[in-house]
């Protein structure tokens, strides 16, 4: 008899040792005369539990985390591979309330399958959705995204089916679709997690895309700090192509379409659509005016689909049950569910799918469990380095696009990320200002000197000079930045650094909140 | 052959056989760069006459993406993260110490060529903070003394 163990893949796992300890279950495994099976899953997102080890039980799949190397040989003798009782013992995995309380739609496969190996992904509900969207209509492909609601998960929330629509209605010999994997926002892994986790469901999401608007060649814009994800990605692709899921026959009907992974150079600016394109051709990232929209003239002129490695994910499942499925989650005008990340000073960061609606505070909680420090939570960027601080009297926000909004808040991509009360804003503002000085394109002028102009500023407010005269100096800097910037990085970067001064007074020096104003 | 020519020939190997790509400049960089650790400053006229493009085009390209350097690395290059999620775990303390053990600030190689220090923008292993990435390997929750553990062993493999 063999026995089935997992020890995730995922990148944050093998940074805590999962490489280490898969080499060494198998080692002792070895030593015992045991015979097992070691597959390599995606990671639960479960991270403070991580490296987690799961084994096959009659029972279901149980957990035992974080593991040590020094603890592989005590599992062993504690028998885990049956389940066996021992401190880091978990229970059931399915039944640990982070996972159970979360609606999995995105991620339902990621951290249960073999990223790789297709078979155990066609096991896994893969591959439904094509199998549909190849027995319908480019008109009812769209529309059925369309009426899921689904909306950018890149940060803009546009509605994705509405963007398909533009493309499918502009004519052209040759169209493209790009997936935006420049994930770059700090306190952001959700795509990662998915092309190290489960690289096919991309694939599969991006190949509807391709059938929906016309498009026969696509490529995933992938960050290069993401070496893990590289490999996933291009072990899939191969597969998918010796499976006809990619090609020039896509299961037998004729249809084409090719994929290629593309590698990014370190640059932010490029998970901006233009900027990105710019660099697929081969240039500078230099952020393009706008119109003409990326649909009608986008990669190479041609009418192009950018979304977020999310956004296609998510199409499997829609084409697979249904756009009234998907749409049946979430509120307002946000449907569906997001995949939140829940990082920095939390005692349970990890990955959060939810349908949106519920509030910050519930998930920095109920899910995070506070700080990971056990000191009080002082704010909580969310959205990435262009989002928006929150403090504690916001926590009650739901999570929802138009909520967020009128906080002068976004959601972003849905990364989270916490500070306790030993954090500086006006340094954290300081070093928003000098982000965007360092990633800044150069094309417009108020992004690349009022970046630098920003963190000259906060440099004098922190040190004490004029604040009387530097603070309406800041703003007004902030306010050129806002409305003078050609795209989002120097567009944005005003809300980190606006809503630190605003909640946040006394770290840059003021005390009476009147002066703020 | 010179070393300069050395890289010549395979650069053009390089150029050559990337250069029906459509937008064939990064990934032909991605794999010089690869291939000798930096981008020489020799392969620029190569790679320009190959794709029809001027000489400050392709250093325009090569100066603009921080990934792409123009000198030698040492022989392991540390990414450290400077990004919000690392802040807010310890991550500036991290890197006064990575600084001050290496005696070396970003962008510079310590005097025995074994390590390059570059500040990254996230490694996406914001719930594992703070992160660094040693070549290819990247670590997590990394403390002063877990950073003097990797790099000790590192120095052995070396």
């Amino acid at each position: 008899m063999s026995f089935t163990i997992y020890v995730p893949c995922d990148s944050s796992a093998i940074s805590l040792g999962a490489d280490r300890i898969a080499t060494s279950i198998i080692n002792e495994a070895k030593k015992r005369n045991i015979a097992i099976q070691l597959i390599r899953n995606g990671s639960r997102g479960l991270f403070w539990l991580e490296p987690l080890v799961e084994v096959d039980t009659p029972e279901g799949r149980i957990a035992y985390g974080p593991i040590q190397l020094n603890d592989v040989t005590g599992l062993f003798d504690a028998n885990f591979i049956q389940g066996g009782a021992h401190p880091l013992f978990l229970g059931l995995i399915e039944e640990l309330d982070y996972l159970k309380k979360q609606q999995r739609l995105t991620f339902a496969r990621t951290g249960k399958t073999d990223p790789v190996n297709l078979d155990d992904y066609i096991k896994h509900d893969g591959f439904k959705g094509l199998k549909n969207a190849l027995n319908q209509s480019q008109a009812d492909i769209v529309k059925e995204v369309t009426d899921s609601g689904l909306r950018g998960r890149g940060g803009a929330a546009f509605p994705t089916g509405i963007k398909w629509n533009t493309v499918l209605n502009t004519p052209s010999e040759q169209k493209y679709i790009i997936c935006n994997a420049d994930e770059g926002d700090s306190g952001t892994f959700s795509d990662r997690m998915v092309m190290e986790g489960d690289p096919f469901v991309l694939i599969e999401g991006m190949t509807i895309a391709g059938l929906a608007v016309g498009a026969t060649q696509g490529y995933i814009y992938l960050r290069v700090e993401y070496p893990h994800a590289h490999k996933a990605l291009n072990t899939a692709i191969e597969k998918a192509y010796q499976a006809d899921y990619l090609g020039n026959n896509i299961q037998g009907s004729g249809k084409v379409f090719n994929l290629e992974v593309r590698l990014g150079a370190g640059a932010y600016i490029c998970g901006e659509e233009t900027s990105l394109m710019e660099s697929l051709e081969g240039k500078r990232g230099l952020v393009r005016f706008k119109p003409p929209l990326p649909a009608i003239s986008g990669l190479f002129g041609k009418p192009t689909v950018v979304n977020n490695v999310i956004s296609l994910a998510s199409v499997p499942i829609i084409l697979d049950k249904g756009g009234d499925y998907y749409r049946d989650f979430g509120m307002g005008r946000s449907r569906g569910t997001l995949p939140l990340q829940l990082a920095g000073n939390i005692k349970h960061a990890g990955l959060v799918e939810l349908a949106f609606g519920m509030t910050l505070r519930e998930l920095l909680y109920d899910f995070g469990g506070g700080s990971a420090t056990g000191r009080p939570i002082k704010a909580v960027q969310v959205g990435g380095p262009l989002g928006a601080y929150l403090p504690e009297s916001q926590f009650d926000t739901p999570l929802d696009y138009e909520a967020f909004a009128t906080n002068w808040t976004v959601l972003g991509h849905g990364g989270v990320v916490a500070f306790d009360d030993t954090a500086n804003m006006a340094e954290l503002a300081r070093y928003n200002m000098e982000f965007c000085a360092i990633e800044s394109c150069g094309k417009c002028t108020p992004c690349r000197i009022g970046s630098t102009r920003g963190y000259e500023v906060i440099d004098s407010i922190i040190a004490g000079q004029d604040i009387g005269k530097n603070i309406p100096l800041l703003r007004d800097l902030c306010n050129t930045l806002l409305n003078g910037s050609l795209c989002a990085l120097g567009g944005m970067t005003p809300y980190p650094v606006l809503s630190a001064l605003n909640h946040f007074p006394k770290d840059f020096g003021i005390d009476d909140n009147a002066d703020v104003a | 052959m010179t070393e300069s020519n050395l890289i010549q020939t395979t650069v053009q190997n390089i150029a050559t056989a990337l250069k029906n790509k459509p937008g064939a400049l990064l990934p032909i960089l991605h794999a010089v760069q690869d291939t000798f650790g930096y981008v020489p400053e020799e392969s620029v006229p190569t790679i320009a006459k190959t794709l029809n493009l001027s000489r400050a085009e392709v250093h325009g390209v090569i100066s603009f993406y921080h990934y792409f350097r123009d000198n030698k690395p040492g022989k392991q290059t540390i990414h450290l993260c400077r990004a919000e999620s690392c802040q807010a775990m310890g991550g500036k303390n991290l890197e006064t110490h990575v600084k001050a053990h290496l005696g070396i600030d970003f962008h510079e190689t310590t005097p025995d060529g074994k390590f390059s220090l570059e500040p990254v923008y996230c490694l996406g292993n914001c719930a594992c903070s703070p992160a660094i990435q040693i070549g290819t390997e990247i670590y997590g929750r990394v403390s002063a003394d877990t950073f003097d553990a990797i790099i000790n062993e590192t120095k052995e493999l070396a």
